[in-house]
Order: C-alpha cells, then structure tokens, then sequence
C-alpha cells in the first residue's frame, strides 16, 4: 500500500518530537461523528417521557461529578486542579442546569435540553477577552462530559503513545489520558490556552492551528513540534530519521535537566548567574525559582498592547506584582516599554516610518509620552515594595535619555511616598544596544547595564534584523561583535557597574565559550533554554578540568 | 429586613477568573443572606452564589466590585466579601480562609 505522506503545518505550543498511531477525538459525542455503541436516548419517534428524561439528566449529573470528584482525586498539577474544581463549582450550580430542566418540561429530550442550555451559557464566554475565552473549552468539557452520560458513550479509551488530533482538546480530556510519549495536533486551539499550558508543563509536544485537511484512514503520524509540522502516513525513511532525533533529544534533554538545580561556574570556579527572559508570569509555569538566579528581562511591551493598557497603572502593577513574587526575593528587571519597530500599539507608535528599526521607538517613544513611561514607572515602583526590582531602559543613545527617565523615576517615586503608597526604589540601568552608547558607557549615569545583542549586532554591522538574507554579517561569533562585547564589559567592570548579556546568543550553547571569554558573568535566557544552557556551562567547565 | 453595601476594588490579575469566582461563591454560600454584586451601583445585579453568574459577569481586573446584601447576617457578608476581594483572593486552605475572614477584616 503506497500513501503519499501528507505534511500538515501549525504553530508549535509545546515544543517536542512524537511518533504514534493517529487517534482523531471529536469532542461533542452526540453530534454525529464519534460511533455510539448503544444509544440509550429514545429517538424521536417515541413518545416523550419528561420524569424519565429528567431522571436520566439528573443521573448524567451526578455521574459527571463523580467522574470530577474522582479526576480531581488523581491529579496533583495545581493548574489542572482548579479547572476541576472550577467545572465541579459550576456543576453543583442549578443555575447551570435550570434551563435544561425547564425545557425537559416543555418535551425536549434532555441531551437536547443539556445541550440546548449548555450552548446559550457558552456563547456568553465568546466576548469577554482571552481569559474567558479560554474558559468556554472548560465549560464544553463539561458540556460533552454529561453529554456521554446521557448518551451512555463510554470515554473512547485513547491508547498512551497516541497523537492526539482534534479540532480543541478540553483540559479534563488531556487529564484522562495516560500521557506516556504522544502528542497533540489541534486544528483549533492556541499556545495560550490552558491545555497548552499544561502540555508544556508535563513536555507533550504539542502544536495548535493545524492546516485542516482529510486525513483519510488513521495510521502512523510523525509530530515535529519544534518546527510546526504534523507529518501522516510518513515514509519508512522519514520515520528512520525521526527516531534518531527523537533518541538524540530525548537523551539531550535528560542529561539537561540534571544540571538544573545546581548553580553555574566558569571553568575558573567563577559564579555564572543565569536569569530569565519571559514576556509574562505564565511562561514560568514549569520552571522553579530556584533553578534561576532571577529574571534578567521582562519585556513589558508584549503585554501592553493597548493605549488603554497603558495608561492602566493597576492592571501594570497587577501584571509585575505576580513576577516578583514569582521570583522570590531574586532580582526582577523590567525593560520599560520596547514598543516601535516590528512592535506597534496603535495610537501609540508613529505611523509608516520607512526605516523603523532606527526609527522613533524605545526610549525615544518614551520620551515623545512623558505621562504614559510615568504610569509604567509608578507601577515598577510601587511592584519594587515586594521585592528587588530593576528598570531597564531600551535603546539608550546618549546619556540625556537616560536622565530624563530618572527624573521620572525620582518624581514617581516621591509621589508614591507622599501619598502613602508602598513603593521601593528601584535601580535604573540600561539595554547597551547602540554601538554610540556601548562606546561611551563612562559618560551615563546608570546602574547597571544589559547588553542587547539582537539589536546591537545589527546596529553594528549595517544588517538588518527582519531579514534573513545576511547571516554571515549578523553571526554573533565574528570579532566586532566580540570586542565590543567585551569592551562593555571592561568598562562597566572598570566603574565597578553590573553588567549582563540577555539577548538571544545568550540562550545557544554554541555561543556560550565566546560570551564567557568576552568576560560576560550574567546572562538571561529563555525558560525553555535554561536546561540546556546550564548543562552546556557545567559541561565547559568539566571538559576544562574545572 | 437586614441591608447592608459595600464595594471593593478587583485587583486580580485576569480578572475575576474561576478561582477567586469560586472563592466567591463559596464564602457567599457560608451566608443565609441574599448576596449580590455589580459593575456599578445602579446594577445590573448578579447572584454571588451561582458560580455560573459571577463567571458570565466576566469581570476584568480593575474595576469596582459593589455588593448588597439583604438577610440576618447581611452585614457580616458584606464585609467579608469586600475582604476577601480586597485581601487579593489569598490562596491556600478554602475552609480556613472562610472561618478567619468574616471576623478579622476590618
């Protein structure tokens, strides 16, 4: 049998290798599709009986919570924990299923009637932004959980190993599947829905908005989640090659994860600090503070948006407050708005700049919105009352820029105090992104520095960043980047200033010897860098008989 | 009749998502009172002990949270909603949080 493989593309939400038979779910089990092995419902030729058809709900119900009660019992995750409780909450709620009832009464057949009263609860969840969004997969599940009571459909048993296709996949469903190997291919869905989130917490290579396509009679599936593809019915030589990069991954990541606890040295016994570059405090879900020296960047742009955003000083504090706290007393530095560039906010950023990379953004946005960097700087303030908290300002020039950020700082800060308000004070350093500034870092007033090395290099070489097309000139091992690097450093060393490196070759083992040699003692990489990055230091330094 | 008002700023991240709703729902169930929350004090007024309501509220962080409550106990319910919110929805042991609240806050 000869099948041309079919190569379907996505979005990566877990990233990940998995081979296993295909295993399609549909999610609603009586809406055609899913087989029914034996329909207890009466069809609609038969005379409607409404004490039986609502004996059967109340019955759907109370299997439905034993079910949960039982899921809840068997799972530890904190995450998948309150989505259980959340569905019993909701579950004990009659005013959930008085509607349903209701229309029992009125001679709709209960999965009709559940059905019915399940579908006009959700449709209020579609406009209510992500969180709730999200949220509506929960309540489905909990729709399609009374459902396959009602329609005595027992849970289709997916075999461990699977890949696991499906248009969404509800949290209580991934729960009560034996994740030993498998993944998840998701036409639906996105990497930061819930179910992604505890994919990537259990490592279930996971990919999300899958072109759609027939995929005919289910057999083998390759699932390349580190580069977005679902690979069905693949070639003897496709699997071959699959297999050896799944052995050589999974003996990678292991040999990794043993490094994680202990902190980093220089092959000279030199203490290397390994800090984390996130967007938000969702992305340090699977990580322990204490596998991390603290957070060398957050980049606050990712979650502001909006003009609304930010001029919301709460909603900011809210946002940095759980990252503190997260870090537990280890330094958190926030980079005030990077927004420009290949980051618009509308109402915010200027409009159709030809070159907008060396255009109007970073600091020098900043300063063309003096009220909104002063909501951003009152709410890092207020955040800094939790725990030790840096700002750091992007794209710094010349040393003016960065005064007049600490005059905004110093101004924040004092109103924060005469008002009564808990504040700290927190340090005030400086992305090192511009070659003019890493020149002449004696003259500002900073203190601390962070080298920006995906802007800088660039900068620095005339490339531009948003192509792809010059990668001898961008390569971060060649020497301008190196002795300017490590030109920063001295300098900073020289006046005895902090200095850390968190751009992205911070995160590639195979840039690791360079940075270390140009004299870099802090880095910040990405969470799901830090195994890797911390065996690829304890490996240098054993291999230097350190 | 027993009445009682109060109001408390929601600083929850996300807003009022499933675990401070649960949170919620539960210590305004430890009540006999009627509990009830709005956006705003002209209402629309919203059942606190229906965990389906106060989640289709789909309450953003930042706003005000204003309660009424009508019952022998309404103002022992009242302040410990309006503790509870304002304490942030502090995680860790349901029962214990409930005993504790009503009495300490302010």
């Amino acid at each position: 049998m000869i099948e041309a493989a079919l190569r379907l593309h996505g979005t990566p939400a877990c990233t990940g290798l998995a081979r296993g038979p295909l295993h399609i779910l549909d999610s609603d089990p009586t809406q055609g599709g899913a087989p029914m092995s034996a329909p207890s419902r009466p069809d609609s030729a038969q005379p409607h009986d409404t004490n039986r058809e609502s004996q059967s709900l109340r019955r759907a119900l109370t299997e439905a919570s034993a079910g949960l009660v039982e899921l809840r019992g068997a799972t530890s995750a904190n995450d998948a924990r309150s989505i259980v409780e959340f569905q019993l909450a909701m579950l004990d709620d009659e005013v959930l299923s008085a509607p349903a009832f209701a229309l029992i009464e009125h001679g709709v057949q209960a999965v009709a009637a559940w059905r019915i009263a399940m579908n006009a609860h959700l449709e209020d969840y579609a406009t209510g932004g992500e969180y709730f969004r999200a949220r509506a997969a929960d309540v489905r599940d909990l729709r399609d959980r009374v459902l396959r009571g009602l329609s005595g459909v027992a849970l289709a048993n997916v075999p461990s190993g699977s890949i696991v296709v499906a248009d969404d996949l509800p949290p209580s469903r991934f729960l009560e599947i034996p994740w030993v190997g498998g993944g998840i291919a998701l036409f639906e869905g996105s990497a930061t829905s819930h179910v992604a989130m505890l994919a990537r917490a259990r490592g279930i290579p996971m990919i999300v908005d899958v072109a759609r396509a027939h995929l005919g009679s289910p057999g083998d599936a390759l699932l390349d989640a580190e580069n977005g593809v679902l690979i069905v019915s693949p070639d003897a030589e496709s699997v071959a090659r699959f297999e050896r990069r799944q052995r050589a991954r999974a003996t990678a990541r292991a040999r990794d994860r043993t490094y994680l606890e202990a902190p980093a040295f220089t092959s000279t016994g030199e203490r290397v600090l390994v800090q984390l570059n996130v967007a938000e405090r969702g992305e340090l879900d699977s990580i322990e503070p204490e596998h991390c020296d603290g957070i060398g960047l957050v980049r606050t742009e990712f979650t502001l948006r909006t003009l609304t955003a930010l001029r919301d000083e709460q909603r900011q504090y809210a946002r940095y407050a759980e990252i503190v706290r997260w870090a537990k007393g280890r330094p958190v530095t926030f980079r005030t708005l990077d927004a420009g560039a290949d980051k618009p906010i509308a109402g915010y950023t200027l409009e159709a700049e030809t070159n907008a990379y060396l255009g109007v953004r970073g600091v020098r946005l900043s300063l063309l919105h003096p009220d909104i960097l002063a909501t951003q700087l009152r709410a890092l303030a207020r955040a800094a009352a939790l725990g030790p908290v840096k700002i750091m300002v992007p794209m710094v020039t010349q040393p003016f820029e960065l005064e007049a950020v600490r005059v905004s700082l110093d101004t924040s800060v004092r109103a924060l105090r005469d008002a009564g308000i808990a504040c700290g004070n927190p340090q005030l350093g400086m992305m090192v992104e511009v070659p003019a500034a890493a020149l002449t870092l004696d003259l500002f007033d900073a203190d601390f520095f962070s080298i920006g090395s995906n802007d800088l290099i660039p900068f620095l070489t005339a490339s531009r960043r948003d192509r792809d097309r010059l990668p001898t000139l961008t390569d971060p091992l060649q020497p301008a980047v190196l002795r300017i690097v490590a030109a920063i450093v001295a300098q900073a060393r020289s006046r005895d200033v902090e200095v850390s490196l968190c751009g992205d070759m911070a995160s590639e083992g195979r840039y690791l010897p360079a940075i270390l040699h140009a004299g870099v003692r802090t880095i910040s990489v990405a969470p799901a860098a830090l195994a890797g990055v911390k065996a690829t230091l304890a490996r240098l330094r054993a291999s230097a008989g350190g | 009749m027993i009445k009682s008002t109060g109001s408390a700023l929601l600083t929850h991240a996300n807003g009022l998502h499933a675990r401070p709703a649960i949170k919620l729902t539960k210590l305004a169930k430890s009540f006999v009172a009627n509990v009830r929350v709005a956006l705003a004090t002209d209402g629309p007024w919203t059942d606190v002990k229906s965990i389906a309501r106060v989640m289709a509220m789909k309450t953003p962080s930042h706003v005000m949270l204003f309660f009424e409550a009508e019952g022998d106990d309404a103002h022992g319910a009242v302040e410990a909603l309006v503790g509870l919110v304002n304490s942030d929805f502090p995680s860790g042991d349901e029962s214990e949080s409930r005993k504790r609240r009503p009495a300490t806050q302010r």
